[in-house]
């Protein structure tokens, strides 16, 4: 069963309802998504064309449990093996999987878990993705936080105890400007040891001047790496320029960040070919940029305001502990984290095996932060959320729950220098 | 062990040659060297202290102990001196543990790098304790540089693998007048035991501890193969079997005056 990501929203215009049907159902309507738009710097970069063929040419029914068996058994997981390991072949050895990830992580990260939380500022979005509650035709409570509201809500979450935070906004440029972010980064340098991103990509010139106001970590999932189902699903806006986006973390790692971060949104496209070029992501920029550190998220579709059939399809819990235990094999020294999408026992089992980072207090709406910590009501100044949360922890419970399981919650482990 | 038996870096004496190390922390992996390895150095990672959770690490190393302040972070020699400078502003001490790496995949060092940091930071004072990859020319530098041991790796951090480098921190045991410290990959207390028979002055260690099943068992175990190792090392048991086997029957046997 396919999702049903169209919804129509009865507050649209003729005109705007004309247009959405219009990019909905006419694809020449569209723009060409492989075409960078005015003012998109190109960098040089073979990255791009190495991932994509490694992930056209991948054909997973291809392996079997000798290839699975083999690939579990080498010290060093090549990349064949990293395919057989995504492979259906590879589910009945799960568990084995498991425990060769948890030795992994272990070697690598020890017991240690780190914590942090998004914060929203801003929701104005111009792009249209059919599967996005941000959407800029879903009708949601639009909001963007100024200066006062922001060092608020960074108050109030570093109260709780968190020390890194993840800045997140919408993606409009025109309302959530880059000068904007780098205010808020400013601000939050002031109240968190480490300042993430996860905006619409920039060039690199812009990316340096978010460094200086003190990002120094950045993420952007590039939702499918699928470049003709990414156009059938990011119908309009910047965002449906697809190289742009691929090319993003390579343009920050220029710009002087020290981190970045990658992911599919799993559940889009084919799962298994979208996590063998996002690891294939990570492997072949690390070989560039080694000094770098690179993290993997592995965000599932998620219900959203106005629609709530979206779903993960055929990527269960399973197969998403499969692709969890492959990364962690095929790329030891990566972080991997899981967001609040998932549920409490599900995140609660994998940092026992692979994760090594997950999001607590989690809001995705905007400036309710007070609401949701202090169980305040809900003030008219609040924007509505992203998507729909699974694991509602606040700090203080996930950092006792992840003390009981014989974890070590970390809320710092970064120093700017 | 001869109380006479002392390891001396930069001029202060410690009884025990375990030192432990920053990579993975909890406050029972620091309890359990102190008290179990008897650990009288701990390493801390600057990036990690600096801050405000209720469990910070400084809180939680007994004052007898000497906190050796690392590095790790630093990407150049530049941003190891700051981070030095962060620690000792932060009530760290004199000691430094240098650690640089461009390379977030096997954490191997730059030697490079490391010197330069060696240098600007024992002329403002610090006791430098560099982490190096084993080569006698950087070892050398080292020492010119103004170091008050030579930390070489066995194998990459967290590996757990042991001596791989084996032969060439024999070379540097042996050439080398500071204190050579194996540093990174020692994973099992015989391990440490071969690398302390070798000459080596001390064994820094943290994976294996803190991935051990029982880690009590496992900081007592270290503690012992290192004492082993060091008396193996005093009684001169590493002349005889591995510098060359000696015949009953002496070659020279016929000469005369």
């Amino acid at each position: 069963m396919e999702n049903n990501f169209l919804i129509d929203s009865k507050y649209l215009s003729k005109a705007a309802l004309e247009k959405k049907h219009r990019l909905e159902t006419d694809p020449s309507s569209r723009t060409d998504h492989m075409k960078y738009m005015k003012g998109m710097e190109i960098i040089k970069s073979d990255v791009c064309k190495e991932v994509i063929s490694a992930m056209n040419s991948y054909d997973y029914d291809s392996y079997t449990a000798k290839d699975v068996l083999r690939a579990l058994q080498h010290e060093r997981c090549t990349v064949e093996d990293f395919k057989a390991l995504l492979s259906p072949a590879a589910e009945p050895f799960l568990e084995k999987m498991a425990e060769k990830a948890k030795i992994e992580t272990g070697k690598h990260f020890g017991n240690s878990v780190y914590l942090f939380t998004p914060l929203y500022i801003a929701n104005y979005c111009e792009n249209y993705c059919v599967y996005c509650g941000f959407n800029c035709y879903n009708h949601i409570n639009r909001m963007k936080l100024d200066m006062q509201q922001i060092e608020h809500e960074m108050k109030v979450i570093a109260d709780s105890g968190m020390e890194e935070i993840l800045i997140l906004t919408g993606e409009s440029k025109a309302k959530s400007s880059v000068k904007y972010i780098g205010e808020a980064c400013k601000l939050a340098r002031k109240y968190f040891r480490l300042v993430g991103l996860e905006i619409y990509p920039v060039n690199t010139e812009d990316y340096k001047y978010l460094h200086e106001c003190g990002a120094d970590y950045v993420t952007v999932f590039q939702e499918t790496y699928d470049s003709d189902k990414y156009e059938t699903l990011h119908l309009m806006g910047h965002k449906r320029v697809w190289p742009y986006r691929f090319d993003a973390q390579e343009r920050a790692l220029k710009a002087g960040m020290r981190g970045v971060g990658f992911s599919a949104l799993l559940g889009l496209s084919d799962f298994r070919k979208d996590a063998l070029a996002s690891a294939l992501h990570v492997y072949y920029l690390q070989r560039n940029y080694p000094q770098a550190e690179f993290s993997l998220s592995c965000p599932r579709l998620r219900p959203i305001i106005n629609n709530d059939k979206i779903n993960p399809l055929d990527v269960h819990e399973k197969q998403l502990c499969q692709v969890l235990c492959a990364y962690r094999i095929f790329l030891p020294y990566v972080g991997i984290t899981v967001s609040s999408r998932e549920s409490e026992t599900f995140r609660n089992g994998i940092v026992k095996i692979a994760a090594t980072k997950i999001s607590a207090g989690v809001s995705t709406g905007i400036g309710d932060h007070e609401s949701k910590y202090t169980g305040k009501g809900k003030t008219d100044d609040e924007g509505d959320e992203q998507f729909e949360i699974n694991d509602g922890r606040s700090l203080k419970k996930m950092y006792s729950d992840i003390s009981d399981e014989g974890l070590q919650p970390v809320m710092n482990d970064y120093l700017y220098v | 062990m001869s109380s006479e038996d002392k390891l001396i870096i930069g001029g202060h004496e410690f009884n025990s040659r375990f030192i432990l190390g920053s990579g993975k922390y909890s406050m029972k992996l620091i309890e359990s060297a102190i008290k179990d390895a008897g650990a009288e150095i701990i390493t801390l990672a600057v990036r990690r202290a600096n801050t405000k959770q209720e469990e910070n690490i400084l809180d939680y190393i007994p004052k007898n102990v000497t906190l050796l302040p690392n590095t790790s972070g630093a990407r150049n020699a530049d941003e190891a001196v700051r981070i030095s400078r962060m620690a000792k502003a932060l009530g760290c001490g004199n000691f430094i543990k240098i650690e640089i790496m461009r390379d977030t995949k096997y954490l191997l060092p730059d030697n490079q790098e490391t010197i330069k940091a060696t240098e600007i930071l024992a002329k403002e004072g610090f006791v430098v304790m560099p982490y190096m990859y084993p080569d006698l020319n950087t070892a050398r530098d080292l020492v010119n540089a103004g170091a008050a041991a030579v930390m070489p790796l066995a194998s990459p951090i967290g590996s757990n693998k042991g001596l791989a480098t084996k032969e060439f921190i024999q070379i540097l045991i042996d050439e080398i007048d500071l204190p050579i410290i194996v540093d990174a990959g020692i994973g099992k207390p015989s391990q440490a035991c071969e690398a302390m028979e070798m000459g080596a002055a001390a064994i820094m260690a943290n994976t294996a501890l803190a991935t051990a099943g029982n880690l009590t068992l496992m900081a007592q175990a270290f503690k012992q193969a290192i004492e082993a190792g060091r008396k193996a090392y005093l009684s001169g048991l590493g002349r005889v079997l591995s510098r060359g086997g000696s015949s009953s029957d002496p070659l020279t046997g016929f000469l005369r005056d």
